[in-house]
């Protein structure tokens, strides 16, 4: 198989051996797996032949809302592995972006079109600066960016519960007030031709973290140097590239695509911020949306689209007696999959009839 | 902080530190052998599923409920711990990738099978779980007995038991001295015709084992049944703890309780004079942030098995 192709062929073996293993434990445990891909398919396409409405737009938008953060929290992923971090911080960065977009909504009042862009970047610069953190460490001192991101996820939740519970005025605790209207994506227009979903315009600002990404990467001399060092970091400091300063750039980055997911997420699907008594499993959704899409923004599109359609199926599946969490042990069976893919090749070449080569998996990703 | 505070805090303190010590021993035989287990969090949420769910079935009809219930999970922890196994040794994935998987599996396995087994998303609520016990004569003594011996849980003597038990084999034993090797430098070893397949195998299966008892004696003596959030983090610390004890049994012991300690604070802050202002999220937060402040500040000087979440390649020289 030439690079290229491995690259598409691969992780839709790992998607397809995902479901199988899903399927196998739907069937195991006495539910029909044919439930679980109807509500698939109306997610995607909002048919819906046995429901009172055959075509329904909700479904659809229901989907796009589930696609848009762990789109976002891929491209996060995908962006530190690109320079050889493995950051699983992308649940503590979305907490903190969630938790500044909420302070600039309740305590700043502007017009629409100052507000709005100014919660949005208010999320984007607390989750960089919370993935500057672990960015820092690593480069300065070597300390290992897996266990400091998964430490900063826990103190970013208590953090937020913290102070959305003492400081905004919460009610019930367990949530702050109510926005104005001018801090939120909420759109009467998109929810009333997909009646009364929660679509909203945070899909506007994910397609162009998606083009930053893409160009950023692939066009720009600081995304050759950052792969660069994810290739082979001795080799680029060789080179005359700054290797501490892209392991910063890079983490920094990563944590503001995350930080942007919160602040969707708070001022689009929801208009209060919350406190919460765990994380919601974003970060380790974008995990998954990265390593499907082979870390290339094309790929984080289709993957999070696929993940975005398992979660948006959740409900109508634990309606019909499939506890909603098989999509979880799907997501988690394609990523050991992805991590398996010397296994896939060798099998695959021995049905070719030649000899794999070991190769570490997910483009330089550290260990 | 009066003293009897003090002494009704240690029995609290033992009970949090306890799985932690279990877990990162197991993470201690995984790195020594060369493969990383950041799975120690899911094996433990797999483990004290499995020992809530046996313990809720059997405690109306047999008695020792709960020990039945930590040998399951013991079967449990090693039973999952192999995929992990299997990716990183057999098919040489990426060994953090591989426990992400598993991390994200545990949390969606148990919940679903709680769903299958009780129809909701938790476990139903055991009556008893671990008993407390009280050693006859060593109670007596004074002080120290009430500390340790005194209404204590017994998982906290075996979670001693353990330190000893892997020291003993880790450092005084030629399989001990092999399964290092392996750890460090894994082409020597195979050159000796030390099997580092099978070393790395035996390394993960007693990770599993022990995250996996982990998170039984966990779920079995801090809660009252399982919940997705039943495990919130452990395994994580255990990770750190092994880090702050310097990949070494009795390290681990230390690190082990002062997280112990730290968790028990948070429970007491409120008796305690000068701690009582601060608010019970700073507690929440505390152990994680500690982690980052002793990695930061040890940075360089502690350094772990030095071929630990390589991918072995024989060739290699």
């Amino acid at each position: 198989m030439t690079k290229r192709s491995e690259k598409i062929v691969l992780p839709l073996i790992s998607v397809f051996l995902g479901f199988f293993i899903g399927s196998i434990i739907i069937i195991a445990t006495g539910r029909s797996p044919a439930v679980m891909f109807t509500a698939m398919i109306r997610g995607i396409s909002g048919l819906d032949i046995k429901g009172e409405l055959p075509f329904n737009p909700r479904y659809i938008g229901e989907f796009v809302v589930q696609s848009m953060p762990i789109i976002l929290t891929g491209l996060s992923f995908a962006f530190a592995a690109r320079t050889g971090l493995f950051s699983i911080g992308a649940e503590g960065q979305l907490m903190a972006g969630s938790l500044a977009a909420t302070a600039v909504a309740l305590l700043v009042h502007a017009p629409k079109f100052i507000h709005l862009p100014l919660v949005l970047l208010a999320g984007i610069v607390a989750g960089a600066l919370w993935g500057a953190i672990p960015g820092l460490l690593k480069a300065k001192y070597n300390v290992s960016e897996v266990v400091v991101t998964i430490m900063l996820n826990y103190v970013a939740l208590h953090l937020n519960n913290y102070t959305i519970l003492n400081i905004f005025g919460s009610v019930d605790r367990v949530k702050t007030a109510e926005f104005s209207e001018t801090a939120l994506l909420h759109s009467p227009f998109l929810e009333s031709i997909t009646r009364n979903s929660r679509l909203n315009w945070g899909f506007i600002p994910v397609i162009i973290a998606l083009v930053i990404y893409s160009l950023v990467i692939n066009k720009t001399t600081f995304g050759y140097s950052l792969r660069a060092v994810g290739f082979n970091k001795e080799a680029a400091r060789y080179a005359g590239m700054k290797v501490n300063r892209n392991t910063v750039l890079s983490l920094t980055i990563a944590g503001a695509f995350a930080g942007l997911a919160g602040a969707i997420i708070t001022t689009g699907t929801f208009n209060f911020g919350r406190a919460m008594s765990a994380a919601e499993g974003y970060g380790f959704d974008g995990i998954a949306v990265a390593l499907v899409g082979g870390n290339e923004a094309i790929g984080i599109l289709f993957s999070g689209m696929l993940f975005g359609m398992l979660k948006a199926a959740q409900p109508l599946m634990q309606s019909q007696g499939i506890p909603r969490e098989i999509t979880g042990i799907i997501q988690a069976s394609i990523v050991l999959f992805v991590a398996m893919q010397f296994g896939i090749k060798m099998v695959i070449d021995k049905l070719k009839g030649h000899k794999a080569k070991p190769e570490s998996v997910g483009e330089g990703a550290a260990t | 902080m009066s003293f009897s505070l003090l002494l009704e805090m240690i029995p609290i303190a033992l009970m949090f530190a306890t799985p932690i010590i279990i877990a990162a021993l197991g993470g201690l035989f995984s790195e020594r052998s060369g493969i990383v287990n950041i799975a120690l969090e899911g094996t433990m949420q797999i483990g004290a599923f499995a020992a809530a769910t046996v313990t809720v079935l059997l405690e109306p009809t047999t008695p020792g409920a709960a020990w039945i219930g930590l040998g399951v999970a013991v079967l449990a922890g090693i039973l999952f711990s192999s995929l992990h196994a299997f990716a990183s040794i057999n098919l040489k994935a990426n060994q953090t990738i591989s426990g992400t998987a598993l991390n994200i599996l545990a949390g969606g396995l148990t919940v679903y099978l709680c769903q299958i087994i009780f129809h909701q998303q938790r476990t139903r609520a055991f009556s008893n779980g671990m008993q407390k016990i009280t050693v006859p004569y060593l109670s007596d003594i004074p002080v120290l007995g009430k500390m340790l011996f005194f209404e204590n849980y017994p998982t906290f003597f075996v979670a001693i038991g353990l330190v000893l038990l892997t020291w003993f084999l880790v450092y005084k034993t030629p399989f001990g001295l092999r399964l290092r090797a392996c750890g460090k430098t894994p082409q020597a070893a195979a050159s000796m015709g030390v099997s580092v397949k099978g070393m790395r195998y035996f390394g993960v299966l007693a990770s599993g084992a022990l995250a996996g008892l982990a998170g039984g004696v966990m779920v079995l003596t801090a809660d009252i049944q399982y919940t997705l959030s039943s495990i919130h983090g452990t395994g994580f610390i255990a990770m750190a703890s092994l880090v702050f004890g310097k990949w070494n049994p009795f390290g681990v012991l230390g690190a082990g309780l002062f997280f112990g300690f730290s968790t028990a604070l948070s429970l007491y802050a409120k008796d305690i004079v000068f701690l009582a202002a601060l608010p019970q999220e700073f507690f929440y937060l505390l152990p994680y942030v500690l982690t980052i402040i002793a990695l930061w500040m040890f940075a360089g000087k502690y350094v772990g098995p030095k071929a630990s979440g390589e991918i072995y390649d024989a060739g290699k020289r």
